[in-house]
């Protein structure tokens, strides 16, 4: 077991290796985490308006930056101080932005722990129940209605 | 002083609807009020003074449906006088978009959320003798609802101002976003599907209020709730395939605050149909259930304040207004008289029974409802932080595709699982013997698509940045290959059993199995449907594009497809001027079509928009848009995108539609052949 483990975990290694540095896959992914700043509300290289003030120039600043090796973090930082926040498509500036990506996880992590709590307390109290009358006896009826609703589809 | 004839008739009806809306409101709270302890489920509900005020809430349908006739009656003659016409409509307006005028502006989508809120009411009233008294507190919670919207259009929002000064000659015209086919429906589905969720909504508030013994009340509301979901279904998805096909960005879902506010009712509505059934088999969840739906219909009514008070940034800000505040008041009244009525009557939600196993359909409805609702947080999460941000740090930031893809992707997967794995466990407790034979199929499908799909190219480790999207498609494709043969093979096992039994086909077998339980088999075809939508999303990992300046005989590639422009001209109607460029489509050297992208300038409204030009197959969507024209060489620039899969999409949809219809159609009557279980004679005379 602790084998296969090993075996998957070099395969995540090889992976993440193998993450090839294609410019103009990375030109798309990180145009993609901005937002024009024209106010159209769409993400930059899908700004679609000829005669866009700025779409252009800031396709171009997105090349020269990264033809002078900054990481994607620090471009997306860049163009953050230059524009302001809503350039980036996502908060990614740290701090109370970080809340953003937090709660969702933190609510259906605490979701799924109470969910199975409830399980758990539902099958805990059933099985401190009594069982159930069998059918024919005086609570028969109710035992046949509830078989048949409870086979019906 | 001019006279306005058909105007000063509408709001004429608008004050009258809403009189009567009022009488219904106190009138019948009253009569049940003065009848609780009393009445009985078949008495007439509240006695004669609670038959006037249902015949009052009819009558406010006949009221509203005036008003709405002469607003739509405005837009079509023209008349100017009246300020939301002015603003929404012109002469040269196709006759289509001026009926669709109703629902462009605020007041008309106003006036067409309280006429479908009338018509819904209408149903129930006529149909009151389902059950008198249940209905009576549900016409009269609908009519408090009417009364809100009814005060909005004769106080805050009245669709019938007149515009002072002297009467234009004509109108600004409509705005070009909503000047395409899918905008004549897309608006009234929603509406049809927000504001039918005020019916079950009405039901469980009205039978928790009178403590309705038993699960009728869900009975009743059934097949309501089904039609207003696939309302809402239909919706959103015309929305996006009018998002897809004019806005000209190649997508069709860019997770804009007013789309959002429609898909949190629809998911919390989805959770209600999964969990509701666990109240009907088993009573269990009414607590649950009766929230469910309450938060479904305060979700409508949030979208409807995200959309009029601005406080979001949106494209949909052309309904923008000040009424967002009587909104908020009404929310806050909604909630309070949803809390107040769930403490008084708590002890009436009691569970009938307690959850038997882990590994159980019970508990599968539960971990659906948890995804469901995860989905619906990380939604409204996302739609408010701006908010929240801008309050704690002082400065907004956009909550864009990138934010929601990546958190909701691992949660969509999560629920893709569960539509396979949930209909494959029983009821109470299902045993090992069980999973392991109805998990081996799915299971072997889903490693033979592992291996086919690495093998064909689908491999993340070698798609360099797009490793993410690439990964989330194998996950997609093999997770649905494993539920499209477990719908397959339930589907199977049943119509084997029907074969045996009556001698028939396996065709004709399905066919008498899926009639024999409509909303059983209906389900699972819905949920074929939505496996076929997850395929089709999932091709997105793969969208090609490319754009370029394109003179005539200029040639562009993408994909196996080449693109020659064999001319590009501009041309001009009364309504608009458009410039067009006319591409020849090559597939290898074999011409396969010709597409025109083309750029409108409305006259109306001074503005432009795009009608992108599409040749749509199974395998992908080349998607093809004019952008306009370089300045400097006075040559048309196209943007080319090739989008796989993208009719799955549309074609779920539609998979989901038939299946919903099959849910709905009752079921056929068994004929067997003799009578399984002998019933004591005095037993059966109790059943005559």
């Amino acid at each position: 077991m602790f084998r296969r483990w090993v075996q998957a975990g070099m395969v995540c290694l090889l992976a993440v290796v193998m993450l090839g540095a294609d410019p103009s896959t990375r030109f798309n992914k990180v145009g993609h985490e901005m937002i024009c700043a024209c106010g159209c509300g769409q993400v930059l290289l899908e700004c679609n308006h000829v005669g866009c003030p700025d779409s252009a120039r800031m396709i171009n600043e997105l090349h020269a930056q990264m033809d002078g090796g900054g990481t994607d973090t620090s471009i997306l930082n860049w163009f953050a101080a230059k524009y302001g926040a809503t350039v980036l498509a996502a908060p990614i500036r740290g701090g109370f932005d970080d809340v953003a990506w937090i709660a969702p996880m933190a609510v259906f992590f605490l979701a799924t722990i109470g969910t199975g709590l409830l399980i758990r307390v539902w099958r805990t109290r059933y099985a401190q129940q009594t069982p159930v009358k069998a059918a024919g006896s005086p609570g028969g009826d109710a035992m046949r209605e509830r078989i048949r609703r409870e086979t019906e589809y | 002083m001019h006279s306005h004839p058909m105007p000063e008739f509408g709001s004429f009806s608008l004050l009258l609807a809403l009189a009567l809306s009022v009488y219904t409101l106190v009138v019948g709270g009253i009569a049940l009020w003065r009848s609780r302890g009393t009445a009985t489920a078949h008495d007439g509900g509240a006695g004669r003074l609670g038959e006037t005020a249902r015949r009052a809430g009819i009558s406010s349908f006949v009221a509203m449906s005036c008003a709405a006739f002469a607003l739509v009656w405005a837009s079509f003659t023209n008349d100017y006088s009246v300020s939301y016409i002015l603003h929404h409509t012109n002469r040269d307006l196709n006759t289509a978009y001026k009926f669709s005028a109703l629902w462009s502006g605020q007041e008309g989508s106003l006036v067409l959320w309280a006429w479908l809120l009338a018509a819904y009411g209408f149903v129930l009233r006529m149909r009151h003798r389902v059950d008198v008294r249940l209905t009576a507190f549900a016409s009269t919670i609908l009519a408090g609802i009417q009364v809100f919207f009814l005060m909005l259009l004769n106080f805050a929002a009245p669709p019938f101002a007149i515009q002072p000064g002297p009467v234009a000659t004509d109108g600004f015209g409509l705005n070009p976003l909503l000047q395409y086919p899918e905008m004549v429906m897309h608006p009234p589905l929603l509406y049809l599907g927000y504001v039918g969720f005020s019916v079950p909504f009405a039901f469980a508030l009205g039978a928790l209020m009178m403590r309705y013994p038993g699960e009728k009340w869900i009975h009743i509301t059934r097949r309501w709730t089904m039609v207003t979901w696939l309302f809402l279904t239909c919706g959103i998805f015309m929305g996006a395939h009018w998002a897809y096909s004019v806005l000209g960005w190649g997508g069709y879902w860019g997770w804009d605050p007013v789309e959002n506010a429609s898909l949190m009712p629809w998911l919390t509505g989805t959770a209600f149909l999964h969990s509701v059934m666990m109240q009907e088999k088993r009573g269990m969840m009414k607590t649950w259930n009766v929230w469910l739906i309450f938060s479904t219909f305060m979700l409508t009514i949030l979208g409807t304040l995200l959309t009029r008070s601005g406080i979001v940034s949106s494209v949909h800000a052309f309904a923008q207004s000040s009424i967002g505040d009587w909104f908020y008041g009404f929310i806050v009244l909604v909630f309070g008289i949803c809390l107040f009525t769930f403490f008084k009557q708590k002890d009436h939600l009691k569970s009938e029974n307690k959850l038997e196993s882990l590994v159980s359909r019970e508990s599968s409805f539960l971990f659906n409802n948890l995804i469901l609702l995860a989905a619906c947080f990380t939604v409204l999460w996302g739609t408010l932080f701006p908010v929240l941000s801008e309050y704690v740090q002082g400065t907004k930031v956009t909550m864009g595709a990138p934010f929601y893809n990546r958190v909701n992707l691992p949660i969509g997967l999560f629920l893709l699982f569960l539509t396979g794995i949930g209909p494959l466990l029983a009821w109470r407790s299902t045993s090992l013997k069980s999973i392991r034979r109805n998990f081996i199929l799915p299971s072997i499908a889903m490693g033979v698509a592992l291996v086919v799909l690495i093998a064909t190219g689908v491999r993340p480790w070698a798609a360099g940045d797009d490793w993410q999207a690439t990964l989330f498609s194998l996950v997609t494709f093999t997770l649905a290959a494993g539920v499209i043969t477990a719908i397959s093979a339930e589907f199977l096992r049943g119509a084997s059993v029907v074969r045996t039994q009556t001698g028939k086909n396996l065709v004709a077998s399905t066919i008498l199995l899926t009639r024999r339980n409509t909303r059983r088999y209906g389900g699972y075809v819905v949920h074929f449907g939505i496996v076929v939508m997850f395929i089709g999303i999932a091709g997105g990992a793969f969208n090609q594009n490319h754009e370029q300046e394109m003179g005539f005989g200029d040639t562009a590639r993408l994909g196996q497809y080449r693109l020659v422009c064999q001319s590009y001209t501009q041309d001009s109607n009364a309504n608009y001027d458009t410039e067009y460029a006319l591409l020849d489509v090559y597939k290898g050297s074999k011409k396969i079509t010709q597409l025109a992208p083309e750029k409108r300038f409305y006259h109306a409204s001074q503005t432009s928009s795009t009608m992108v030009a599409l040749h749509s197959t199974l395998a992908s969507d080349l998607y093809v848009i004019y952008e306009g024209k370089n300045p400097d060489t006075d040559r048309p620039i196209i943007k080319i995108f090739l989008n796989p899969l993208m009719n799955w999409i549309w074609i779920g949809v539609a998979i989901v539609v038939a299946g919903t219809f099959l849910a709905l159609v009752p079921n056929l009557t068994r004929t067997t052949a003799r009578v399984a279980v002998q019933v004591p004679e005095e037993a059966a005379v109790h059943h005559v």
